[in-house]
């Protein structure tokens, strides 16, 4: 793995015994056909960190997502959220610290309204009642949806449906959200607004995306995965840098993409 | 989701916040079973009770002030119904009078006049419920009335993708237009059912997908209570116990007095 770490910049890590708030240790998985998804892939995030994961379709990104709170069982490797390993005992405690956002919110949202959808998660913890309505109402406000709780999930723009989405898995209070594609399908000044929000949030962070824009502006740190391993890792604005590398992934800035923006502090959006 | 900004087609719910709006929906339910109930034992020869009735779900409908235009298109539901009841004046035997210029069987006029008010009165009922119940209400409501949680689920579920199966066709559809295909003879149903197949397993790999989502907020097989809601209260039930009783009440007076058929 990171073989194309470049010199210098190395990615930020805790010193010994701080729990990491993700770890994966040469993981493997192949689906139920064979094909082989992730050969080996790891992965460490420190509390706190905000990391996208780059890599162009089929890389295994969204196989390694469905890892990290226990979607798909561990076949081979480890998996650890905040010191807790991944395994059939701990799920309800894994999938309350690690949440995920998929990338169609119409997977995600599926109860009747949306104030009912973001009770869903913590209602399978045990909460009820006062404390339920609660949770719901904060999660909702964290997102800036407060008005749209009475809602019906199939009567939402994609952004209204992205942000209650976020809020659904803010609602577990985890400690690391995984977010696959978060501004797929937004406008650009939807997009804009997520960003902004993301920014906001306090769990440590792994973004997926295509979007290198949104990788720069919301990422200190990028790892880079291609046909299911570890590729790169490394600061965002060096790794964005290096043309050859991108190329290599099937991965390009967008056309008339402000360079000057590598070499600065991460832009902040508006 | 794309697909423009067609209507959806579940949630067809009028606006406003009349008294009928604010009656808690398991309230609505009730009331509307127990009225449908009398209106289909009330016996077909007694067509002025079945006007009390009607009059009675008309106030309502009124009550709740829903367009017009809203009505009568979801009544259109019911027109082949009401085909057949005309045409049972024509066919059925017995003493015939002259309408004009046809001949109708007596007791059939009868019977049809029945069966269609019959068949507006419980349309226009549960118009009335689906009309002034936003659908989350209605099946939150249903499970209060003792429904089992896994069908209101489901009816949830089937409520919420509906939109987007409808959606996805009219897209394939509109696709298929594009490249030429027009079904003109059963023989050309063939990329009609190839696509209804991709569109079976697009659903279930959904499914799938939806799935996971549940399983990713520490779902475990079982749907949690989530909304407490308050009891409706005494006079809420006793509102709505109104138009059951009006029914009832015709129904009893026409029963008790002569002339019953």
């Amino acid at each position: 793995m990171t073989t194309d770490l470049p010199p210098g910049d190395a990615p930020p890590s805790a010193g010994p015994g701080t729990a990491a708030a993700i770890s994966v240790e040469g993981l493997r998985y192949s689906y139920p056909d064979g094909s082989v998804a992730l050969r080996g892939v790891s992965l460490r995030l420190d509390p706190g960190e905000r990391v996208a994961l780059l890599g162009p379709n089929g890389a295994g990104k969204t196989t390694l997502a469905l890892h990290l709170n226990g979607i798909l069982a561990v076949q081979e490797g480890a998996v650890t959220a905040g010191g807790l390993e991944v395994t059939e005992a701990n799920l309800a405690e894994i999938r309350r610290r690690v949440q995920l956002v998929f990338a169609d919110a119409d997977d995600q949202l599926f109860m009747p309204t949306a104030a009912q959808d973001v009770a869903f998660g913590p209602a399978n913890l045990g909460l009820r009642g006062p404390d339920l309505e609660a949770r719901v109402a904060a999660s909702l406000e964290a997102v800036g949806a407060g008005h749209l709780a009475g809602r019906t999930p199939h009567h939402l723009s994609t952004g209204e449906k992205r942000r209650v989405a976020l809020a659904t898995a803010l609602a577990m209070d985890p400690d690391v959200l995984v977010l696959d594609e978060p501004t797929a399908g937004l406008d650009p000044r939807g997009q804009r607004e997520l960003i902004a929000l993301l920014r906001t949030l306090s769990p440590t962070l792994l973004v997926i995306t295509h979007d290198l824009g949104l990788a720069l502006a919301l990422c200190p740190r990028t790892v880079i995965i291609d046909d299911g391993t570890t590729c790169a890792d490394g600061p965002t604005r060096v790794l964005l840098a290096d043309d050859e590398l991108l190329a290599r992934h099937q991965l390009a800035l967008p056309y008339g993409f402000d360079r000057t923006a590598l070499s600065a502090e991460p832009v902040e959006p508006a | 989701m794309s697909g423009g900004h067609r209507p959806p087609v579940a949630g067809g719910v009028a606006t406003g916040a009349g008294p009928i709006q604010r009656l808690p929906a398991e309230v609505k339910v009730a009331a509307a079973v127990a009225f449908v109930l009398v209106v289909a034992v009330t016996p077909r020869g007694a067509l002025a009770v079945l006007a009390v009735q009607g009059v009675a779900i008309m106030g309502v409908v009124a009550l709740a002030r829903l367009p017009l235009g809203f009505v009568a298109r979801r009544l259109a539901v019911v027109a082949p119904f009401l085909v057949a009841a005309a045409l049972t004046a024509v066919v059925a035997g017995g003493p015939r009078i002259d309408v004009g210029p046809l001949s109708l069987s007596e007791p059939g006029l009868r019977a049809g006049v029945a069966v269609a008010a019959k068949t507006l009165i419980g349309a226009l009922t549960s118009i009335a419920v689906a009309g002034t119940t936003p659908i989350p209400d209605l099946l939150a409501g249903l499970g209060r009335l003792g429904l089992p949680r896994p069908l209101v689920t489901l009816a949830g579920f089937t409520l919420r993708y509906l939109d987007l199966v409808a959606d996805g066709l009219t897209r394939r559809r509109r696709a298929m237009t594009a490249r030429g295909y027009r079904p003109r003879r059963l023989t050309q149903a063939g990329p009609l059912a190839a696509s209804l197949g991709t569109m079976f397993v697009h659903t279930y790999e959904r499914g799938e997908r939806v799935h996971a989502a549940m399983l990713s907020r520490g779902f475990t097989g079982a749907m949690p209570e989530i909304t407490v809601h308050p009891r409706p209260r005494a006079a809420q039930w006793a509102t709505a116990a109104l138009l059951p009783m009006v029914a009832a009440a015709a129904l009893a007076v026409a029963w008790a007095g002569p002339g019953l058929a």
